[in-house]
């Protein structure tokens, strides 16, 4: 299976994964981690439409400060509520790790499945099951505590839906531990003879480092909203002020999760970019051990920095100093990717593909998104800064700006071997550009916002703030029709899109040696594995409209050039 | 796993070792090349899985150590209402069923299926029996009514709430007096010292006895009612419980309830392998899902250690 470059393109491969079985049900109760990867990838941008559409409809409301007749301040409150929840629990945390994790892993170990095929089927119908308990508590009265559920108002106030969000919160939490025990096994045991830790694509690495911060940090949020439920439910007295608890320890417990979460979101994207930078410069990825060990450094630091949430909510001066002390050092890693990747680019044979475009977007705005996280690591400036559209806008850069469009890249970058069509280019790259532009007028004008003092999460405004406002909104519209071009095209090309080649791209990693999209079984005999950014025997055949790797070649260049 | 056996026939000739196996071992899933592979994928995951339990629980112990830290009055007063021996008992009975979970593994390994048997009711017996001592210990708390949030402050009759003359809500309940016996000095009043104040509002200073030390009457009350241990009298009735009393019965709930349905996880596992043994399901050449529950088993039993005397030794 490794020489399958050799068969002419238009041979149908016999049962590839789509249409290895037929019907609803083969699908409903698949153990294909690639189907199961594609039933992910539905669900997720499903509810990011959902959660797209909440942002929208907030910033439509921010065109005018004052109260608008067809939206009240409840109804405000509910819609940021349930776009922040959405995005972050149903759709940034899973998307990367579930949809393109589950559909690329295994075949990039050369493995047939992830090594748990039914933990992970069950992880996703935790998934959907915490998405219906989200639309039962809409059905209860809905939600407005803000994605981050803070206590006391979570605990005794707050919208009917609240304990029912939470529930959900909690099934989703499992989903995420059973993912991440999935992959975190996967890796150890079922890479091919020869893929050493240090021939692993850093996109597994990635993975890798995220599935340890989904099963240390995860258990965490579960039991705290677990409490915070019992809290709502019979006034137990750990996080109500008047019963003697804590509403702090309640802020403690959630970022001690909710931080490392973070790095749950932007660790994978960071992996697909290490991919999509090598792949389409043609060039071997600078500084791989680099990149590798600051994955795992992040999810390090990402365990001891929680406390920089709370810098104004009454924490003692010391731990203060201590965490914006940490939280600069996060600075060291994440920039060691960012050089590492332009040094990758630096001479390199840069195609600019689509996949292309999302990745050099990324690298811009992750590093205006890192950046913007200094001054409010800082101690001084924090205290204006905190709770403004500054915050908003700064993690919007990372959360959105950085992972959601790592998540879109990567779904281009693997879009012909998921399905086995090429989309169309062209509508790709003004899909990309709408987005980038889009972008950052939404957010790089709420750093105005925020540092002239417009708190977060207002209905009403100061008149001055209008025009900031106004462009901001504008923004959210233009990303918005870039995100529909978008859906437009590759919804096209599923129908009538041309037939993708094995390789279309130059990529030299396992997935791009087994056929697209990949049979059942993904190889049908174990894969010899060379160094996955070693392009010198990927070459372009005229015949395939393809690249070919000449295995041989390829292995034998890891074997020999193992002295570096 | 469906297509394994098609699997170990298409390509058991052409690639070395792996996929031979297949067609030797019907537990071999098709995606692994050989048991021991299957094995250790299963160890593995599991071992990672009961590090989220351990993270799981790990809250729940931060948040003891910080409720304890700032009413540290509150659980040495509150601690005399848990029976030590019923948890004492507990205790054995956890340890021992980790003892047949034990035996049971190694039973599995070398392939003595009798002795599997036996050691898995063993433990299903031990696990039920620890529930059925917590379920007397839970109804015992019930009737006292030391339950959870204001339901702690609702007086059990009529009679008392005219006696105990409690308001509901717990800030009305005054705080007569911290004291506590030092517990390397014994009976020795002189040696009772006044906790740090936790909320120095909330103290209501001894009417007589020097400064920093409870009235002798008042301090040879609290030693009995300390020593003699267990306390069974209406809560509301002692004029010794400190305010915030409540949040003991909270965090001993919460925690004690979690490891409870661990333990209900665990019987319905334990049965499920009780079950597969006496179909004869597991010899030494497949024992994985033994080793795996035996592992769970384990990790239950030892956050009750932790658990026993957190909540009932310690006063």
């Amino acid at each position: 299976m490794t020489t399958l470059d050799t068969r002419p393109i238009h041979d149908e491969v016999p049962g590839n994964y789509l249409t290895f079985r037929r019907g609803l049900l083969s699908w409903l109760l698949t153990l294909d981690h690639k189907r199961i990867g594609v039933m992910y990838l539905i669900a997720v941008l499903g509810s990011f439409f959902v959660g797209g559409v909440m942002a929208l409809l907030v910033r439509t409301k921010l065109l005018w400060p004052g109260e608008v007749s067809w939206m009240t301040a409840d109804q405000y409150n509910k819609a940021f509520t349930l776009h922040g929840a959405i995005m972050v629990f149903l759709v940034i945390i899973p998307s990367i790790p579930g949809a393109l994790g589950n559909f690329v892993l295994p075949i990039m170990l050369g493995a047939k499945d992830v090594a748990f095929p039914r933990l992970n089927l069950f992880s996703f119908y935790l998934w959907i099951l915490g998405a219906a308990c989200a639309v039962y508590s809409l059905l209860a009265g809905g939600f407005d505590t803000g994605w981050t559920f803070y206590t006391p108002y979570s605990s005794q106030f707050g919208a009917g839906g609240t304990i029912p969000v939470l529930v959900g919160v909690f099934i989703l939490g499992f989903s995420s531990i059973f993912t991440g025990v999935n992959f975190i096994v996967t890796i150890h045991k079922l890479r091919p003879p020869g893929m050493t830790w240090f021939r692993m694509p850093l996109f597994l690495w990635a993975l890798y480092a995220t599935a340890v911060i989904q099963v240390l940090a995860t258990p965490v949020l579960g039991i705290t909203v677990a409490m915070l439920v019992i809290e709502r439910a019979f006034n137990i007295g750990i996080f109500d002020p008047a019963m003697g608890g804590d509403p702090v320890l309640f802020q403690h417990f959630f970022w001690f999760y909710s931080h490392p979460a973070v790095y749950i979101m932007i660790l994978p994207g960071m992996g697909i970019i290490s991919e999509i930078i090598a792949v389409h410069s043609h060039r071997h990825i600078f500084g791989f051990r680099f990149i590798a060990f600051s994955s795992i450094a992040i999810a390090i630091f990402s365990f001891l920095v929680w406390g920089h949430h709370m810098f104004t909510s009454g924490q003692s001066p010391l731990m203060n100093v201590l965490f914006s002390a940490i939280t600069f050092s996060v600075a060291i890693p994440s920039a060691v990717k960012v050089f590492n990747w332009l040094a990758t680019l630096y001479k390199g044979s840069i195609s600019l593909n689509t996949a292309m475009w999302y990745g050099l977007s990324f690298i811009f705005l992750f590093t205006i998104g890192g950046l913007t996280g200094i001054p409010l690591a800082v101690l001084s400036t924090d205290i204006h800064l905190h709770d403004t559209y500054f915050v908003v806008a700064h993690f919007h850069y990372v959360m959105m700006g950085s992972a959601l469009i790592a998540m879109i890249g990567g779904m281009h970058h693997w879009w012909p071997k998921m399905f086995g069509v090429m989309f169309n280019e062209t509508w790709g790259k003004i899909a990309c550009a709408l987005v980038f532009i889009g972008f950052n007028m939404t957010f790089f004008t709420q750093f105005m916002l925020g540092s002239q003092g417009m708190p977060r999460r207002y209905y009403l405004y100061q008149p001055e703030f209008q025009i900031y406002h106004h462009i901001s909104t504008g923004g959210s519209y233009i990303m918005g029709l870039g995100f529909l071009i978008t859906a437009i095209y590759l919804i096209h090309s599923l129908f009538a899109g041309k037939k993708a080649p094995a390789n279309p791209w130059g990529g030299a990693s396992l997935e791009w040696q087994c056929t697209s999209p990949p049979p059942h079984d993904n190889f049908s005999t174990t894969p010899r594995v060379g160094d996955c950014y070693d392009f010198s025997a990927v070459s372009w055949d005229e015949k395939q409209q393809g690249y070919v790797v000449d295995t041989e070649a390829h292995v034998a260049a890891a074997q020999h050039g193992k002295g570096h | 796993m469906s297509h394994s056996a098609s699997h170990a026939d298409s390509h058991g000739h052409d690639h070395g070792h792996g996929h031979g196996d297949h067609a030797k071992y019907p537990f071999l899933a098709h995606h692994f090349d050989t048991p021991l592979q299957q094995f250790e994928s299963g160890k593995l995951g599991m071992w990672v899985f009961l590090a989220t339990e351990v993270l799981f629980f790990g809250a729940l112990f931060v948040m003891y150590a910080i409720l304890r830290f700032k009413n540290p009055e509150v659980f040495s007063y509150a601690a005399n209402y848990l029976d030590t021996i019923l948890g004492g008992i507990n205790t054995c009975v956890l340890i021992l069923s980790s003892l047949t979970m034990a035996v049971g593994v190694r039973a599995a390994q070398t392939n003595k299926k009798g002795l599997l048997t036996v050691c898995l009711a063993l433990t299903l017996a031990g696990a039920i029996g620890f529930l059925v001592i917590k379920y007397f210990e839970y109804t015992h708390k019930f009737h006292l009514n030391l339950k959870w949030g204001q339901a702690f402050y609702q007086p059990v009759t009529e009679a008392d709430a005219q006696t105990a003359k409690v308001e509901p809500a717990p800030v009305a309940n005054p705080v007569l007096a911290i004291t506590s016996p030092n517990p390397s000095a014994g009976a020795d009043a002189a040696a009772t010292v006044q906790l740090p104040p936790s909320d120095a509002t909330a103290i209501v200073a001894p009417k007589s006895g020097p400064d920093g030390v409870a009235p002798p009457a008042m301090v040879a009350a609290s030693n009995e009612a300390m020593h003699v241990g267990h306390k069974t009298g209406p809560h509301l009735l002692d004029a010794e419980m400190p305010a915030k009393t409540h949040q003991f019965f909270a965090i001993y709930y919460l925690m004690t309830g979690l490891h409870g349905i661990h333990v209900l996880i665990g019987v319905g596992v334990i049965g499920w392998l009780l079950w597969g043994s006496l179909k004869g399901r597991y010899g030494s050449d497949y024992y994985t899902p033994v080793d795996l529950v035996g592992l769970y088993w384990h990790v239950v039993d030892l956050v009750w250690i932790f658990l026993f005397p957190l909540f009932y030794l310690i006063h």
